[in-house]
Protein backbone atom coordinates (compact mmCIF):
# COMPACT_ATOMS: atom_id res chain seq x y z
CA UNK A 1 0.00 0.00 0.00
CA UNK A 2 1.32 3.43 -1.21
CA UNK A 3 0.82 5.91 1.68
CA UNK A 4 -1.02 9.27 0.70
CA UNK A 5 0.10 12.80 2.05
CA UNK A 6 -2.78 14.67 2.43
CA UNK A 7 -2.68 19.10 3.88
CA UNK A 8 -5.80 19.87 5.35
CA UNK A 9 -7.55 23.16 6.94
CA UNK A 10 -7.97 22.78 10.48
CA UNK A 11 -11.75 24.22 9.33
CA UNK A 12 -12.46 21.85 6.64
CA UNK A 13 -14.91 21.36 4.72
CA UNK A 14 -17.52 18.62 4.32
CA UNK A 15 -15.97 17.21 1.17
CA UNK A 16 -12.50 17.59 2.46
CA UNK A 17 -13.04 15.36 5.29
CA UNK A 18 -14.96 12.77 3.37
CA UNK A 19 -12.44 12.09 0.89
CA UNK A 20 -9.93 11.43 4.14
CA UNK A 21 -8.65 7.29 3.65
CA UNK A 22 -7.37 5.22 7.14
CA UNK A 23 -3.76 5.18 6.71
CA UNK A 24 -3.67 8.76 5.53
CA UNK A 25 -1.31 10.98 6.27
CA UNK A 26 -2.26 14.55 6.84
CA UNK A 27 -0.68 18.06 7.64
CA UNK A 28 -2.67 20.80 9.38
CA UNK A 29 -2.66 24.32 8.54
CA UNK A 30 -4.90 26.99 10.73
CA UNK A 31 -5.71 27.18 14.11
CA UNK A 32 -6.03 24.33 16.45
CA UNK A 33 -7.14 24.17 19.91
CA UNK A 34 -6.11 21.99 23.08
CA UNK A 35 -8.55 20.45 25.25
CA UNK A 36 -9.01 17.35 27.33
CA UNK A 37 -10.68 16.57 30.70
CA UNK A 38 -10.24 19.76 32.78
CA UNK A 39 -11.85 21.85 29.50
CA UNK A 40 -14.54 19.15 28.98
CA UNK A 41 -15.36 19.37 33.24
CA UNK A 42 -15.15 23.17 32.79
CA UNK A 43 -17.01 23.66 29.74
CA UNK A 44 -19.53 21.24 30.05
CA UNK A 45 -19.85 20.70 33.67
CA UNK A 46 -19.69 23.47 35.24
CA UNK A 47 -21.07 25.43 31.83
CA UNK A 48 -18.45 28.09 31.52
CA UNK A 49 -18.37 30.17 28.17
CA UNK A 50 -16.19 28.92 25.88
CA UNK A 51 -13.86 31.56 25.11
CA UNK A 52 -13.57 30.66 21.09
CA UNK A 53 -15.86 30.88 18.36
CA UNK A 54 -15.96 27.37 17.05
CA UNK A 55 -15.89 25.71 15.05
CA UNK A 56 -15.97 29.29 12.78
CA UNK A 57 -12.36 29.74 14.02
CA UNK A 58 -10.96 25.94 14.62
CA UNK A 59 -12.66 22.65 13.98
CA UNK A 60 -9.60 20.81 15.35
CA UNK A 61 -9.68 19.50 18.91
CA UNK A 62 -6.51 17.97 20.14
CA UNK A 63 -6.16 15.76 23.24
CA UNK A 64 -2.66 17.31 24.11
CA UNK A 65 -1.00 19.21 26.74
CA UNK A 66 2.23 21.06 25.00
CA UNK A 67 5.66 21.74 26.80
CA UNK A 68 5.53 25.30 27.38
CA UNK A 69 5.77 28.07 29.54
CA UNK A 70 3.91 31.21 30.23
CA UNK A 71 6.56 33.86 30.50
CA UNK A 72 6.53 36.47 33.12
CA UNK A 73 5.46 39.40 30.03
CA UNK A 74 2.71 36.96 29.17
CA UNK A 75 4.05 35.55 26.26
CA UNK A 76 5.13 32.06 25.83
CA UNK A 77 7.73 29.80 25.42
CA UNK A 78 6.50 26.22 23.29
CA UNK A 79 8.81 23.68 22.76
CA UNK A 80 7.22 19.67 22.25
CA UNK A 81 3.72 18.97 21.94
CA UNK A 82 2.68 15.52 22.17
CA UNK A 83 -1.15 13.64 22.01
CA UNK A 84 -2.57 12.03 24.90
CA UNK A 85 -4.62 8.85 25.02
CA UNK A 86 -8.34 9.55 23.85
CA UNK A 87 -10.19 6.88 24.83
CA UNK A 88 -10.56 8.74 28.41
CA UNK A 89 -12.17 11.82 27.22
CA UNK A 90 -15.19 9.11 25.50
CA UNK A 91 -17.56 10.34 28.23
CA UNK A 92 -17.76 14.32 27.32
CA UNK A 93 -16.98 13.82 23.17
CA UNK A 94 -20.35 14.09 21.91
CA UNK A 95 -21.80 16.47 23.72
CA UNK A 96 -18.55 19.12 23.10
CA UNK A 97 -18.62 17.76 19.11
CA UNK A 98 -22.64 18.96 19.57
CA UNK A 99 -21.44 21.94 21.30
CA UNK A 100 -18.57 23.22 18.92
CA UNK A 101 -18.75 21.71 15.83
CA UNK A 102 -15.70 20.20 16.29
CA UNK A 103 -14.45 17.52 12.91
CA UNK A 104 -10.98 17.02 13.47
CA UNK A 105 -10.40 15.10 17.30
CA UNK A 106 -6.57 14.67 17.65
CA UNK A 107 -5.15 12.72 19.74
CA UNK A 108 -3.31 9.57 20.86
CA UNK A 109 -4.52 6.15 19.97
CA UNK A 110 -8.08 6.60 18.58
CA UNK A 111 -11.58 5.58 20.05
CA UNK A 112 -13.70 2.32 19.29
CA UNK A 113 -15.46 1.85 15.73
CA UNK A 114 -18.48 2.33 18.52
CA UNK A 115 -17.86 5.91 18.98
CA UNK A 116 -16.86 6.76 15.79
CA UNK A 117 -20.37 5.26 14.26
CA UNK A 118 -22.30 6.90 17.15
CA UNK A 119 -21.21 10.38 17.00
CA UNK A 120 -18.25 11.40 15.19
CA UNK A 121 -19.69 10.19 11.64
CA UNK A 122 -23.52 12.19 12.39
CA UNK A 123 -21.12 15.11 12.92
CA UNK A 124 -19.17 14.61 10.20
CA UNK A 125 -15.81 14.25 12.09
CA UNK A 126 -12.84 12.06 12.10
CA UNK A 127 -10.39 11.00 14.46
CA UNK A 128 -6.75 11.69 13.81
CA UNK A 129 -3.61 10.23 15.71
CA UNK A 130 -0.09 11.36 16.11
CA UNK A 131 2.57 9.39 14.91
CA UNK A 132 5.03 7.30 17.39
CA UNK A 133 3.58 8.09 20.04
CA UNK A 134 6.01 10.59 20.82
CA UNK A 135 6.66 13.12 17.43
CA UNK A 136 7.07 15.54 19.75
CA UNK A 137 9.55 17.97 18.35
CA UNK A 138 8.25 17.92 15.03
CA UNK A 139 4.94 18.69 15.86
CA UNK A 140 6.25 21.64 17.53
CA UNK A 141 8.02 22.78 14.89
CA UNK A 142 4.52 22.94 12.94
CA UNK A 143 3.23 25.65 15.47
CA UNK A 144 3.75 29.16 14.00
CA UNK A 145 2.64 30.87 17.38
CA UNK A 146 0.53 30.43 20.20
CA UNK A 147 -2.44 32.85 20.12
CA UNK A 148 -3.85 32.44 23.56
CA UNK A 149 -3.76 30.14 26.58
CA UNK A 150 -7.19 30.41 28.25
CA UNK A 151 -7.86 28.68 31.93
CA UNK A 152 -4.59 28.54 32.72
CA UNK A 153 -5.46 30.08 36.25
CA UNK A 154 -8.07 27.86 36.31
CA UNK A 155 -6.87 24.80 35.50
CA UNK A 156 -3.03 24.77 35.00
CA UNK A 157 -0.83 24.94 32.24
CA UNK A 158 -1.22 21.26 31.33
CA UNK A 159 -5.40 21.42 31.37
CA UNK A 160 -5.35 24.69 29.76
CA UNK A 161 -6.63 25.46 26.58
CA UNK A 162 -3.53 26.51 24.09
CA UNK A 163 -4.90 27.73 20.98
CA UNK A 164 -1.81 27.65 18.27
CA UNK A 165 -1.64 28.42 14.77
CA UNK A 166 0.12 25.17 13.00
CA UNK A 167 1.26 25.58 9.81
CA UNK A 168 1.82 22.41 7.93
CA UNK A 169 1.63 20.69 11.57
CA UNK A 170 2.27 16.82 11.44
CA UNK A 171 2.74 13.83 10.50
CA UNK A 172 -0.90 12.80 11.71
CA UNK A 173 -2.61 9.40 10.68
CA UNK A 174 -6.27 9.83 9.69
CA UNK A 175 -8.01 6.75 12.52
CA UNK A 176 -10.93 7.00 11.55
CA UNK A 177 -13.38 7.69 8.39
CA UNK A 178 -17.06 9.00 7.81
CA UNK A 179 -18.15 4.91 7.62
CA UNK A 180 -17.18 4.54 11.07
CA UNK A 181 -14.10 2.49 10.10
CA UNK A 182 -11.27 2.20 12.86
CA UNK A 183 -7.60 2.20 11.37
CA UNK A 184 -6.41 0.22 14.58
CA UNK A 185 -9.31 -2.26 14.92
CA UNK A 186 -8.54 -3.05 11.42
CA UNK A 187 -4.76 -3.64 12.37
CA UNK A 188 -5.75 -5.36 15.78
CA UNK A 189 -7.91 -7.75 13.42
CA UNK A 190 -4.99 -8.88 11.61
CA UNK A 191 -2.35 -9.26 14.45
CA UNK A 192 -5.06 -11.50 16.06
CA UNK A 193 -4.85 -14.43 13.71
CA UNK A 194 -1.47 -14.46 14.71
CA UNK A 195 -2.04 -14.55 18.82
CA UNK A 196 -2.65 -18.32 18.82
CA UNK A 197 0.45 -18.94 17.45
CA UNK A 198 2.63 -16.86 19.36
CA UNK A 199 1.02 -17.65 23.23
CA UNK A 200 1.65 -21.33 22.32
CA UNK A 201 3.83 -23.07 25.20
CA UNK A 202 2.24 -20.32 27.83
CA UNK A 203 -0.46 -21.24 29.76
CA UNK A 204 -2.82 -18.69 32.23
CA UNK A 205 -2.18 -18.02 35.89
CA UNK A 206 -2.22 -20.20 38.47
CA UNK A 207 -4.62 -17.45 40.71
CA UNK A 208 -6.82 -15.63 38.05
CA UNK A 209 -8.03 -11.99 38.30
CA UNK A 210 -11.66 -11.56 39.24
CA UNK A 211 -13.33 -10.22 35.81
CA UNK A 212 -10.31 -11.13 33.39
CA UNK A 213 -11.27 -11.60 29.93
CA UNK A 214 -9.57 -14.18 28.28
CA UNK A 215 -10.90 -12.84 24.82
CA UNK A 216 -7.54 -11.82 23.07
CA UNK A 217 -9.50 -9.69 20.24
CA UNK A 218 -10.75 -7.48 23.28
CA UNK A 219 -10.07 -4.04 22.28
CA UNK A 220 -9.34 -2.92 26.37
CA UNK A 221 -10.42 0.65 26.13
CA UNK A 222 -14.65 1.48 26.06
CA UNK B 1 33.39 17.09 49.39
CA UNK B 2 30.82 17.64 46.61
CA UNK B 3 30.10 21.51 46.01
CA UNK B 4 26.11 22.03 46.07
CA UNK B 5 25.97 24.47 43.42
CA UNK B 6 27.76 22.27 41.07
CA UNK B 7 24.97 19.10 42.04
CA UNK B 8 22.18 22.00 40.71
CA UNK B 9 23.65 22.84 37.67
CA UNK B 10 24.74 19.35 36.67
CA UNK B 11 21.01 18.49 37.23
CA UNK B 12 20.04 21.15 35.24
CA UNK B 13 21.72 20.06 32.81
CA UNK B 14 20.71 16.51 32.55
CA UNK B 15 17.49 17.04 32.77
CA UNK B 16 17.81 19.19 29.28
CA UNK B 17 20.13 16.58 28.46
CA UNK B 18 17.40 13.77 28.83
CA UNK B 19 14.70 15.76 27.42
CA UNK B 20 16.45 16.32 24.38
CA UNK B 21 19.05 14.10 23.31
CA UNK B 22 17.90 9.91 22.12
CA UNK B 23 20.30 7.82 24.42
CA UNK B 24 22.53 6.35 21.74
CA UNK B 25 22.46 3.05 22.71
CA UNK B 26 18.80 3.57 21.94
CA UNK B 27 18.73 5.17 18.68
CA UNK B 28 20.84 1.75 17.76
CA UNK B 29 18.71 -0.05 18.82
CA UNK B 30 15.58 1.89 17.10
CA UNK B 31 17.68 2.31 13.37
CA UNK B 32 18.16 -1.49 13.80
CA UNK B 33 14.39 -1.85 13.91
CA UNK B 34 13.73 -0.29 11.36
CA UNK B 35 16.23 -1.46 9.04
CA UNK B 36 13.98 -5.05 9.74
CA UNK B 37 10.50 -3.69 9.42
CA UNK B 38 8.58 -3.99 6.77
CA UNK B 39 5.11 -3.25 8.15
CA UNK B 40 3.96 0.15 5.27
CA UNK B 41 2.83 1.72 8.68
CA UNK B 42 5.10 1.13 11.44
CA UNK B 43 7.75 1.89 9.24
CA UNK B 44 6.47 5.07 8.55
CA UNK B 45 6.56 6.08 12.05
CA UNK B 46 9.76 4.76 12.85
CA UNK B 47 11.18 6.87 10.08
CA UNK B 48 9.26 10.09 11.53
CA UNK B 49 10.17 9.12 15.00
CA UNK B 50 13.60 8.70 13.44
CA UNK B 51 13.13 12.35 12.00
CA UNK B 52 12.26 13.61 15.30
CA UNK B 53 14.97 12.78 16.99
CA UNK B 54 17.17 14.93 15.37
CA UNK B 55 14.31 18.17 14.64
CA UNK B 56 15.04 17.68 18.98
CA UNK B 57 18.75 18.11 18.37
CA UNK B 58 18.42 20.74 16.13
CA UNK B 59 16.22 23.07 17.24
CA UNK B 60 17.23 22.09 21.35
CA UNK B 61 13.08 21.37 22.14
CA UNK B 62 12.11 18.32 23.95
CA UNK B 63 11.80 15.12 22.06
CA UNK B 64 8.35 14.45 23.22
CA UNK B 65 5.59 17.25 24.51
CA UNK B 66 5.03 14.87 27.22
CA UNK B 67 7.86 14.67 30.02
CA UNK B 68 6.63 12.04 31.74
CA UNK B 69 7.26 11.96 35.42
CA UNK B 70 10.90 13.20 35.88
CA UNK B 71 12.99 11.67 38.93
CA UNK B 72 16.52 11.11 39.59
CA UNK B 73 18.67 8.33 40.91
CA UNK B 74 21.29 8.73 42.81
CA UNK B 75 24.53 6.30 43.47
CA UNK B 76 27.13 7.25 45.86
CA UNK B 77 30.56 6.15 46.34
CA UNK B 78 31.50 4.71 50.10
CA UNK B 79 33.67 7.66 50.48
CA UNK B 80 31.01 10.54 48.90
CA UNK B 81 30.22 13.37 51.13
CA UNK B 82 28.15 16.69 50.06
CA UNK B 83 28.51 19.92 51.21
CA UNK B 84 25.46 20.27 53.05
CA UNK B 85 24.40 16.57 53.19
CA UNK B 86 21.51 15.05 52.12
CA UNK B 87 18.69 17.34 52.81
CA UNK B 88 21.00 19.82 50.21
CA UNK B 89 21.10 17.14 48.16
CA UNK B 90 17.59 16.60 47.12
CA UNK B 91 16.30 20.63 47.38
CA UNK B 92 19.22 20.96 44.49
CA UNK B 93 17.56 18.21 42.89
CA UNK B 94 13.93 19.57 43.58
CA UNK B 95 15.10 23.07 42.00
CA UNK B 96 16.94 21.65 39.18
CA UNK B 97 13.68 20.30 38.27
CA UNK B 98 11.44 22.94 38.59
CA UNK B 99 14.15 25.22 36.95
CA UNK B 100 14.18 22.42 34.01
CA UNK B 101 10.47 22.68 33.43
CA UNK B 102 10.65 26.30 32.77
CA UNK B 103 13.47 26.70 31.05
CA UNK B 104 13.87 23.70 28.31
CA UNK B 105 10.84 23.50 28.74
CA UNK B 106 8.76 20.49 30.08
CA UNK B 107 5.56 19.70 30.77
CA UNK B 108 4.75 20.11 34.33
CA UNK B 109 3.18 16.98 34.34
CA UNK B 110 3.01 16.47 38.46
CA UNK B 111 -0.34 16.79 40.06
CA UNK B 112 -1.86 16.13 43.29
CA UNK B 113 -4.23 12.40 42.75
CA UNK B 114 -7.27 14.23 44.34
CA UNK B 115 -6.96 18.00 44.10
CA UNK B 116 -5.63 18.26 40.24
CA UNK B 117 -3.22 21.08 42.16
CA UNK B 118 -0.70 21.89 39.12
CA UNK B 119 2.30 23.87 40.71
CA UNK B 120 3.33 24.14 37.13
CA UNK B 121 7.24 22.61 38.00
CA UNK B 122 6.91 18.96 38.43
CA UNK B 123 7.70 19.42 41.79
CA UNK B 124 5.14 18.27 44.92
CA UNK B 125 4.27 15.62 47.09
CA UNK B 126 6.81 12.85 46.50
CA UNK B 127 8.00 14.54 43.22
CA UNK B 128 10.62 13.98 41.31
CA UNK B 129 11.21 10.09 43.12
CA UNK B 130 14.39 10.05 44.31
CA UNK B 131 16.03 6.91 45.01
CA UNK B 132 19.61 5.76 45.92
CA UNK B 133 22.28 3.53 45.56
CA UNK B 134 25.46 2.66 47.01
CA UNK B 135 29.21 1.44 45.57
CA UNK B 136 31.69 -0.01 47.71
CA UNK B 137 34.62 2.18 46.70
CA UNK B 138 34.65 6.17 45.39
CA UNK B 139 34.33 9.41 46.47
CA UNK B 140 31.71 10.79 43.67
CA UNK B 141 28.08 10.77 43.01
CA UNK B 142 26.33 9.78 40.15
CA UNK B 143 23.46 11.58 39.42
CA UNK B 144 20.97 10.03 36.72
CA UNK B 145 18.01 11.76 35.45
CA UNK B 146 14.57 9.32 33.54
CA UNK B 147 11.99 10.90 32.39
CA UNK B 148 9.42 7.90 31.93
CA UNK B 149 6.02 7.72 30.46
CA UNK B 150 3.54 7.11 33.27
CA UNK B 151 0.21 5.60 32.04
CA UNK B 152 0.51 2.85 30.05
CA UNK B 153 2.60 -0.35 29.45
CA UNK B 154 3.53 -1.30 33.14
CA UNK B 155 1.56 -4.27 34.66
CA UNK B 156 2.58 -6.07 38.01
CA UNK B 157 1.53 -10.18 39.06
CA UNK B 158 1.52 -12.40 42.04
CA UNK B 159 2.74 -15.64 40.18
CA UNK B 160 3.57 -18.98 42.09
CA UNK B 161 6.35 -21.78 41.34
CA UNK B 162 4.04 -23.71 39.32
CA UNK B 163 3.16 -21.13 37.20
CA UNK B 164 6.80 -21.82 35.57
CA UNK B 165 7.83 -20.07 32.70
CA UNK B 166 4.98 -20.78 30.71
CA UNK B 167 3.48 -18.37 33.13
CA UNK B 168 6.18 -15.84 33.08
CA UNK B 169 5.80 -15.88 29.16
CA UNK B 170 1.75 -15.30 29.53
CA UNK B 171 1.86 -12.45 31.29
CA UNK B 172 4.79 -11.15 29.27
CA UNK B 173 2.67 -11.45 26.23
CA UNK B 174 -0.30 -10.32 27.76
CA UNK B 175 1.26 -7.04 29.08
CA UNK B 176 2.84 -6.66 25.68
CA UNK B 177 -0.28 -6.96 23.46
CA UNK B 178 -2.63 -5.02 26.03
CA UNK B 179 -0.61 -1.78 26.30
CA UNK B 180 0.94 -2.51 22.48
CA UNK B 181 -2.44 -2.95 21.25
CA UNK B 182 -3.00 1.07 19.34
CA UNK B 183 0.56 1.53 21.05
CA UNK B 184 -0.21 2.89 23.78
CA UNK B 185 2.89 1.40 25.53
CA UNK B 186 4.52 3.63 22.74
CA UNK B 187 6.56 0.71 21.71
CA UNK B 188 9.28 -0.33 20.62
CA UNK B 189 10.27 0.13 23.46
CA UNK B 190 12.99 -1.43 26.26
CA UNK B 191 10.92 -4.29 28.05
CA UNK B 192 11.95 -4.42 31.94
CA UNK B 193 11.02 -7.56 33.60
CA UNK B 194 11.01 -7.46 37.74
CA UNK B 195 11.10 -10.97 38.92
CA UNK B 196 10.72 -12.10 43.00
CA UNK B 197 11.42 -9.51 45.63
CA UNK B 198 8.00 -8.43 47.15
CA UNK B 199 5.39 -6.77 45.62
CA UNK B 200 6.43 -3.31 45.66
CA UNK B 201 10.36 -4.37 45.22
CA UNK B 202 9.25 -6.55 42.02
CA UNK B 203 7.94 -3.29 40.58
CA UNK B 204 10.95 -1.44 41.27
CA UNK B 205 13.22 -4.26 40.03
CA UNK B 206 11.26 -4.19 36.69
CA UNK B 207 11.16 -0.07 36.16
CA UNK B 208 14.61 -0.28 37.30
CA UNK B 209 15.63 -2.82 34.35
CA UNK B 210 13.83 -0.91 31.68
CA UNK B 211 15.28 2.30 32.38
CA UNK B 212 18.78 2.17 34.27
CA UNK B 213 19.66 -1.08 31.59
CA UNK B 214 21.09 -0.13 28.26
CA UNK B 215 20.34 -1.75 25.37
CA UNK B 216 22.08 -4.72 23.92
CA UNK B 217 22.74 -5.21 28.55
CA UNK B 218 22.74 -7.97 29.59
CA UNK B 219 22.17 -9.90 32.87
CA UNK B 220 25.79 -11.30 34.59
CA UNK B 221 23.92 -14.52 35.45
CA UNK B 222 24.19 -16.29 31.65
CA UNK B 223 20.71 -18.25 31.70
CA UNK B 224 19.15 -15.04 32.34
CA UNK B 225 20.40 -13.27 29.32
CA UNK B 226 19.60 -16.12 27.64
CA UNK B 227 15.77 -15.37 28.67
CA UNK B 228 16.46 -11.48 28.18
CA UNK B 229 17.00 -12.71 24.27
CA UNK B 230 14.21 -15.65 24.00
CA UNK B 231 11.64 -12.84 25.35
CA UNK B 232 12.95 -9.99 22.76
CA UNK B 233 12.33 -12.44 20.02
CA UNK B 234 9.04 -13.70 21.51
CA UNK B 235 8.05 -9.76 21.96
CA UNK B 236 9.21 -9.10 18.38
CA UNK B 237 7.25 -11.98 16.90
CA UNK B 238 3.68 -10.99 18.28
CA UNK B 239 3.50 -9.52 14.63
CA UNK B 240 3.18 -5.78 15.99
CA UNK B 241 4.76 -2.95 16.19
CA UNK B 242 5.09 0.56 16.28
CA UNK B 243 1.52 2.43 16.99
CA UNK B 244 -0.05 -1.17 17.35
CA UNK B 245 -0.01 -1.54 13.78
CA UNK B 246 1.25 -4.69 11.97
CA UNK B 247 4.69 -5.20 12.00
CA UNK B 248 8.20 -6.88 13.87
CA UNK B 249 9.60 -4.45 16.38
CA UNK B 250 7.83 -4.43 19.74
CA UNK B 251 10.99 -4.87 21.62
CA UNK B 252 13.87 -2.99 21.23
CA UNK B 253 15.71 -4.67 24.29
CA UNK B 254 14.36 -7.46 27.05
CA UNK B 255 15.60 -6.55 30.61
CA UNK B 256 15.12 -8.86 33.61
CA UNK B 257 16.07 -8.49 36.82
CA UNK B 258 15.86 -10.79 39.78
CA UNK B 259 15.68 -10.73 43.76
CA UNK B 260 15.17 -13.25 46.31
CA UNK B 261 11.25 -13.91 46.93
CA UNK B 262 9.11 -15.66 49.21
CA UNK B 263 9.32 -19.28 49.27
CA UNK B 264 5.92 -19.40 48.10
CA UNK B 265 5.39 -16.87 44.85
CA UNK B 266 7.28 -15.71 41.94
CA UNK B 267 6.36 -11.99 41.58
CA UNK B 268 6.67 -10.55 38.67
CA UNK B 269 6.16 -7.25 36.65
CA UNK B 270 6.28 -5.79 33.52
CA UNK B 271 7.81 -2.12 32.49
CA UNK B 272 7.89 -0.59 28.79
CA UNK B 273 10.56 2.55 28.57
CA UNK B 274 9.23 4.45 25.38
CA UNK B 275 10.12 5.78 22.44
CA UNK B 276 11.33 8.75 23.82
CA UNK B 277 13.74 6.71 26.23
CA UNK B 278 14.90 9.52 27.73
CA UNK B 279 17.79 9.13 30.51
CA UNK B 280 20.96 11.40 31.10
CA UNK B 281 23.81 10.62 33.52
CA UNK B 282 26.80 12.35 35.06
CA UNK B 283 29.61 11.02 37.87
CA UNK B 284 30.56 14.36 39.91
CA UNK B 285 34.06 14.17 41.29
CA UNK B 286 35.22 16.12 44.83
CA UNK B 287 37.61 18.31 42.62
CA UNK B 288 34.88 19.57 40.74
CA UNK B 289 35.36 17.19 37.62
CA UNK B 290 32.17 15.98 35.57
CA UNK B 291 31.59 13.33 33.34
CA UNK B 292 28.59 12.60 31.38
CA UNK B 293 27.52 9.77 29.64
CA UNK B 294 23.96 8.02 29.02
CA UNK B 295 24.76 4.48 30.56
CA UNK B 296 23.57 4.63 34.34
CA UNK B 297 25.45 1.42 34.71
CA UNK B 298 23.01 0.99 38.06
CA UNK B 299 23.41 -3.07 38.53
CA UNK B 300 26.88 -3.38 39.40
CA UNK B 301 28.17 -6.57 41.03
CA UNK B 302 27.58 -5.64 44.49
CA UNK B 303 23.88 -4.50 43.14
CA UNK B 304 23.51 -7.95 42.69
CA UNK B 305 25.41 -9.31 45.15
CA UNK B 306 24.01 -12.54 47.24
CA UNK B 307 26.30 -13.23 50.31
CA UNK B 308 26.40 -11.79 53.33
CA UNK B 309 29.17 -9.68 53.39
CA UNK B 310 30.62 -7.92 50.07
CA UNK B 311 33.80 -9.73 49.17
CA UNK B 312 34.99 -8.97 45.43
CA UNK B 313 38.12 -11.06 45.50
CA UNK B 314 35.59 -14.32 46.11
CA UNK B 315 33.04 -12.90 43.38
CA UNK B 316 35.69 -12.19 41.04
CA UNK B 317 36.89 -15.76 41.33
CA UNK B 318 33.65 -17.81 40.67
Amino acid sequence: MKIREVTLSTTPTAEAVADLRLGDIVYLDGLIYTAREGVYMRALEDKANIPMELPSESAANFHCSPAAVIREDGSFDLGAVTATASFRFAKWLPEWMAKTGARLIIGKGGMSSKDYKEYFVPNGAVYLSTVGYGTGALLGRGVETVEAVHWHEELGIAQAMWVMRARRMGPFIVASNLEGECLFERENVKIAENLERVYEGTKPAVLKRYGETDDRSDEVIG
Amino acid sequence: MIPIDLIETTAETLMDKAAIEIPQDYLDGLKAAARTEDGDLSSFVLKAMLENYEAAKEDRRAMCGDTGVPRWFVKLGNEARIEGGFVALEAALRRATATATTGVPLRPNRVHPLWRTDHNNNVGIGAPEIEYGFEPEGAWIDLITVHKGGLFGTDYRMLFPSDGIEGIKRFYLDSLVAFGKRGLACQPAIIGIGLGGSKDTCMVLGKRASVLRTVGSRNSDPKIAAMEDEFKELGNSIGMGAMGFVGKNMVIDCNIEVGYCHTGGMQMSVHAFCLSSRRAVARLFPDGRVEHRTDPDWFTPYQRRETIEWNPQREAAE
